[in-house]
């Protein structure tokens, strides 16, 4: 394989090291495509974080950029395999958003996420699980088969994007994109032990991404380091006449805050953040984790935000009321499953019956309920300004501290099933991670620690809507003096 | 909180969702757990606040009115179930006794 590589060398690289050697002419982009989707070919029906791969596509794509380079192109991510959530549309390739209601829909477009990374040279590797439409935290609710956590085969990867997040920790794929609605990039990340970023409300184009909240919905990449989700930002951010929330915010260099020097820096502990419910190991991995983040110089400032316990009601509410109006479009008219009715109702009521899992029609139930005459003002419009006083928490919070510290999630991986029968206990997965979303601001998790089971602790690092450069140099700082990214699972 | 399988059933409806007898009774009972949690918004003094539907700085994002690349109408329906000389084919909306003739006619 290229260059003396061996295939565990080649699969073993994120973005920075595989641009690295591509530059250098150690190995070609097809010896580093065919070395993952061999990968791919060997673990993937253990860990099943695919739902498909194109390899004669994705083989001669990469194929071509070795022609372009050869040419003189020098394009950021020129020769680079990713892996795409199947939220995401790709015009060509199948894309399910893990629902049986989308099986056989082939987008006739490309979402501008996934339009960008291919504009700068990079190539789909693949599409992968999720829970259906993005509702989930396990990657269980998937139409297609549930993904497996690297580290544990007997337990999830979370979710709802598991696919991405497990094939990044069992190197299937340099880096992947993923979404986060109530914590979907990062909670996956920090139980599969690899970067996942959420960038602010309106930083990444949603045009071409299956709607869910669409008061919530981002777009963020998952990486084996905080180099490679700094990199991956600055390509997909930005702003795009196809989604008029997108911010016409200029995008910074972020890769100019990757400077190692976190001097200063005054980082927010919310007490609230620390109760009853952790882990004890999570809890103790993420208080080293701070400590580290004081040996290099950041100030630890103890903060409140009184509203954290409405955070996880408010976004149910929120965002199933949100995922019911979006799902509507799921009519069997103009795409995706059809069942035949006597009248156009009784089709509409077959299709979707037929179509959508449990939790999906569990939360347009619920969203329904929410806006339905008569409960619209009691939960939804309520829910609404109890969003303002948690948005008005971090802004008093921000006021203060430029990054504030959690864990990610309050366990390590679960058993797969553990939590399926009771979807109360599944919600509460979500506890750190949806004030973010209802907030609108930018989050990291990256690796702290393992647990006595081997399984990884995620330690969370939130700034203020436009932050990404704060959260971005004191995760890079953290990573740079610990080894944690160093460990991977075997398999 | 309880639901009973009348409302469940009432929002099933609303939502075009055809469920089974054993997933009202299952979503009666889950449903009335998730808003029981819910619940706990209420005790929130929300007097004078202002929703928060969005936190964009945003109010309208106008865009100038030139026409732009499209999908073609081939591409447009090129997921139908059912397409015919680039249109969606639907089951009637409307029945005998309220087609678009006989309203005509009263006119």
């Amino acid at each position: 394989m290229g260059g003396g590589h061996s295939m565990d060398q080649l699969t073993s690289m994120g973005i920075v090291d595989a641009r690295a050697g591509l530059a250098r002419g150690h190995f070609t982009s097809a010896e580093l495509t065919q070395a993952f989707l061999q990968r791919i070919e060997q673990v993937d029906s253990a860990v099943q974080a695919f739902l498909r791969t194109t390899p004669a596509q994705t083989l001669a794509a990469a194929e071509e950029t070795d022609r372009l380079r050869a040419a003189g192109d020098r394009r950021p991510l020129l020769g680079i395999p990713l892996a795409i959530k199947d939220v995401l549309m790709t015009t060509g390739i199948e894309t399910t958003a893990g629902s049986r209601i989308l099986e056989g829909f082939v987008p006739p477009y490309t979402a501008t996420a996934v339009r960008k990374l291919e504009a700068a040279g990079a190539i789909v590797l693949g599409k992968t699980n999720t829970d259906e439409f993005a509702m989930g935290s396990s990657t269980e609710n998937s139409g297609f088969g549930i993904t497996r956590n690297p580290w544990d085969l007997e337990r999830v990867p979370g979710g709802s994007s598991g696919g991405s997040a497990a094939a990044v920790a069992a190197n299937e794929t340099p880096a992947a994109l993923g979404t986060d609605t109530g914590g979907s990039v990062r909670q996956p990340a920090a139980l599969c032990g690899v970067v996942g970023l959420k960038p602010s409300y309106g930083r990444v184009s949603r045009y071409g991404l299956i709607a869910y909240g669409s008061s919530l919905d981002q777009i963020g990449p998952i990486t084996k380091t905080v180099a490679d989700a700094t990199l991956l930002l600055e390509v997909i951010a930005g702003v795009d006449p196809r989604d008029s929330t997108s911010l016409p915010v200029d995008v910074p260099m972020y890769s100019a805050a990757l400077t190692g020097d976190i001097t200063g820096m005054r980082i927010g502990i919310p007490h609230e953040y620390f109760v009853e419910g952790i882990q004890p190991e999570v809890e103790t991995a993420v208080r080293s984790g701070i400590e580290q983040l004081a040996l290099l110089g950041a100030e630890i400032v103890p903060i409140h935000l009184p509203n954290t316990d409405l955070a996880l009601p408010v976004y149910y509410l929120v965002v199933t009321a949100e995922a019911s109006a979006n799902l509507a479009r799921y009519d069997g008219i103009r795409f995706g499953l059809s069942v035949d009715g006597e009248t156009i109702f009784d089709h509409f009521r077959q299709t979707r019956g037929a179509g959508f899992g449990p939790e999906v029609k569990r939360r347009i139930m619920l969203g329904t309920y929410a806006l339905s005459a008569g409960y619209y003002d009691a939960y939804y419009l309520k829910a609404q300004q109890v969003r303002t006083l948690i948005k008005q928490d971090f802004d008093q919070a921000f006021a203060e501290v430029d990054v504030i510290v959690s864990p990610t999630s309050p366990t390590t991986a679960f058993r797969i099933g553990e939590k399926m029968d009771d979807p109360l206990a599944m919600i509460l997965t979500d506890i750190f991670t949806t004030s973010a979303n209802l907030a609108g601001l930018c989050g990291i998790s990256i690796p702290c620690g393992f647990d006595a089971n081997g399984l990884p602790i995620g330690l969370q690092l939130l700034g203020p809507s436009l932050g990404e450069e704060k959260i971005l140099r004191a995760a890079y700082a953290y990573e740079q003096n610990t080894e944690w990214r160093l460990r991977r699972p075997e398999l | 909180m309880k639901l009973t399988k009348d409302e469940v059933r009432h929002v099933a409806e609303l939502a075009k969702l055809q469920l089974s007898e054993a997933e009202l009774d299952e979503y009666a009972d889950q449903l009335a757990q998730i808003l029981a949690y819910a619940q706990q918004i209420q005790a929130v003094d929300t007097g004078a606040v202002a929703p928060t539907p969005h936190i964009l700085p945003l109010t309208n994002a106008l865009a100038d009115d030139t026409p732009q690349a499209c999908l073609s109408t081939a591409e447009a329906v090129c997921n139908a179930p059912d397409a015919e000389d680039g249109y969606f084919r639907v089951i009637a909306v409307f029945d005998d006794s309220a087609s678009l003739v006989s309203r005509g006619e009263h006119e």
